[in-house]
């Protein structure tokens, strides 16, 4: 039979379940007419997102044309999901340029830390997050890719400027 | 003219019937017609629901196929739902597997045969009644063929031979027996006032009386809502196929369309449900506001003005169907079982006898069937109302999982939780 259970004395008002039914029909019935809705039709529209978003990769480039990488290897060591390869080269006038630069986006955590280690200013994380292929194979970004992306830069956190104002 | 003697007896209106090949006829086009709408709508209505229930929590709904109302949402998922996998579980009884979403779904699309949609069409060759058959047991035949409804939904359950699904068949059963017990006993004042159970004499009734069933029979008309919402299994009523606890219920093991039939089987009930509510206590086909007597034949723009109306409120109980599903929220199995045993029957019941003692006192004081009768009622039921409403709001009487503790069993547990809370006071810290 039944458990016996505590019960508490309420007002009728706050346990009639008519009164609730019927608020709930008013509330629902509200919403249904109030054209203000939260949809976001996304192709079309995007949201705004932050100036600190850390997405797809953008190697940047000196005036040349050329990346500004100097293969010294700190964003590798500090990768902490290990998904930058880095084979470093050497030209004629002893400057190290990147022989192999490639990024693993799958593999990418996005923590922004190559970003914030990279003495040249050149490996980033960018504003940009629409990045879908066919293929596992299709993420591993090379440096050509990652030059040739254009989207802007994520911009780091100054302490400084802790709003970004 | 040419009287069939077996079309006489299947036309219970008997005095002008059709003769043969345009009673053919005018059947066939019926039928067509009725079942076209039919499908049509149901397809669509499973659109509105996706639309509503996107309005109600703030969202634009489909929007993607088909116009900005996305009229061709329903045939994006037939086409999706007939090109998937059909899986047929090995573990299953097959022959009754693939027979259940079949009867789940003809049961429903029966009923309308029954259902008068518009105001009978004078034509050249005679009166044609807008009901594909107008068959003298009425709403019997409505009550019969919806409680077949519940085999679909059983088998289903069984053969799955999953705890799930069969749970889900269980309880659906359980809960159709139960509600179609109060569902059948609200029509009985409708019997009463109506003298007849064809559903076109009572939409005459209501119109000759200028007064719908729906005020003078209004308790009658409220359980038969809340008994439709569980014979449709709809929320809050639809333990069957109750997600949180039972997976999908009946419908776990089923796929593409086949599972899809399950969904559609729903929509028709709500539809039949709907149509069943218009009829009986909103007046059917009745225009209202109109004086003039509905009950002779009328010509072609009465008659499309007739099935608008019934149109209109065949919508409107499809929309309160859905409103209601994306209100409230689902019922405890025991709650559905008070509320069904303990409220509906017995109020049910207690509503026939009152309402046959009012009418038996004023066929005494000798008020004839018309308007004031039916005011009558209404002044006796405005009372019912208030006191059905008081006796509901006390709020106990479908949550009966719990006795009342009594004072000295407060005390003792309020002994206990400050025993406990003196033995350890670093708790709560």
């Amino acid at each position: 039979m039944a458990i016996n259970v505590k019960v508490m004395e309420r007002p009728i008002g706050q346990v009639s379940y008519v009164r609730a039914t019927l608020k709930g029909m008013a509330t629902t019935f509200k919403h249904m007419i109030d054209p203000h809705k939260v949809t976001t039709q996304y192709p079309e529209q995007k949201e705004t997102i932050s100036k600190r978003w850390r997405g797809t990769h953008r190697m940047l480039t000196t005036e040349t044309g050329k990346a500004k990488c100097v293969a010294c290897g700190l964003c590798p060591t500090v990768c902490p999901a290990n998904c930058i390869k880095l084979v470093p080269g050497e030209d004629e006038q002893g400057n190290r340029y990147p022989l192999v630069f490639e990024i693993d986006e799958f593999r990418c955590i996005f923590c922004g830390y190559c970003q914030e280690v990279c003495p040249e200013e050149a490996i980033h994380v960018g504003r940009h997050y629409e990045n879908s292929e066919y293929s596992r194979d299709g993420f591993v970004y090379d440096l050509e890719r990652l030059v040739a992306q254009t989207h802007p830069v994520c911009e780091m956190w100054d302490p400084a400027d802790p709003k970004g104002e | 003219m040419i009287v069939n003697p077996v079309l006489a007896v299947v036309h219970n209106i008997g005095d002008e019937v059709l003769p043969f090949w345009p009673f053919v006829i005018a059947t066939v086009i019926k039928m067509l017609v009725v079942f076209t709408v039919y499908m049509v709508g149901v397809a669509l209505l499973t659109l509105a629901e996706r639309k509503i229930s996107a309005w109600i929590q703030g969202r634009l709904g489909p929007n993607r196929v088909g116009g900005k109302l996305g009229l061709l949402q329903p045939a994006a998922d037939g086409v999706k739902n007939i090109m998937k996998e059909e899986t047929l579980p090995g573990h299953v009884n097959k022959p009754l597997f693939m027979i259940a979403p079949m009867l789940a779904f003809i049961p429903a699309m029966l009923a309308w045969a029954v259902i008068p949609f518009g105001a009978p069409l004078q034509t050249r060759w005679g009166i044609v009644e807008l009901v594909v058959a107008d068959i003298p047991v009425g709403f019997l035949f409505v009550l019969a063929i919806s409680s077949l409804g519940v085999y679909g939904i059983v088998l289903a359950g069984w053969a799955s031979n999953n705890k799930y699904a069969l749970l889900g068949g269980l309880r659906s059963s359980a809960q159709m027996v139960s509600y179609e017990i109060a569902m059948g006993m609200s029509l009985i004042p409708v019997l009463l006032l109506s003298g007849n159970v064809t559903l076109s004499q009572i939409v005459n009734q209501q119109a000759s009386m200028h007064v719908w069933n729906v005020l003078t029979l209004t308790i009658s008309f409220f359980v038969f809502l809340v008994a439709a919402f569980a014979e449709t299994n709809r929320l809050p009523f639809d333990l069957p196929e109750a997600e949180s606890e039972l997976i999908a219920g009946y419908h776990t093991e089923y796929s593409a369309m086949k599972f899809s039939m399950f969904p559609i089987s729903e929509y028709a009930n709500m539809a039949t449900s709907s149509a069943l509510m218009a009829t009986i206590f909103f007046g059917g086909w009745d225009i209202p506001f109109m004086t003039r007597d509905n009950m002779v034949a009328v010509s072609w723009p009465w008659a499309i003005l007739s099935i608008v109306i019934f149109g209109l409120k065949t919508l409107f109980f499809l929309f309160v169907f859905i409103w209601i599903r994306w209100t409230l929220p689902r019922f405890r199995y025991d709650q559905l079982m008070s509320l069904g045993w303990k409220f509906m029957l017995p109020m049910a019941l207690a509503y026939i006898v009152i309402v046959a003692s009012v009418m038996l006192a004023l066929d005494y004081a000798g008020l004839p069937r018309g308007f004031l009768y039916g005011l009558a009622l209404l002044g006796v039921n405005a009372v019912l109302v208030v006191i059905a409403f008081f006796i509901l709001d006390r709020g106990r009487i479908i949550s009966p999982a719990y006795g009342r503790a009594t004072p000295q069993q407060i005390a003792r547990l309020r002994a206990v939780s400050t025993s406990r809370s003196q033995l350890s006071p670093q708790s709560g810290d």
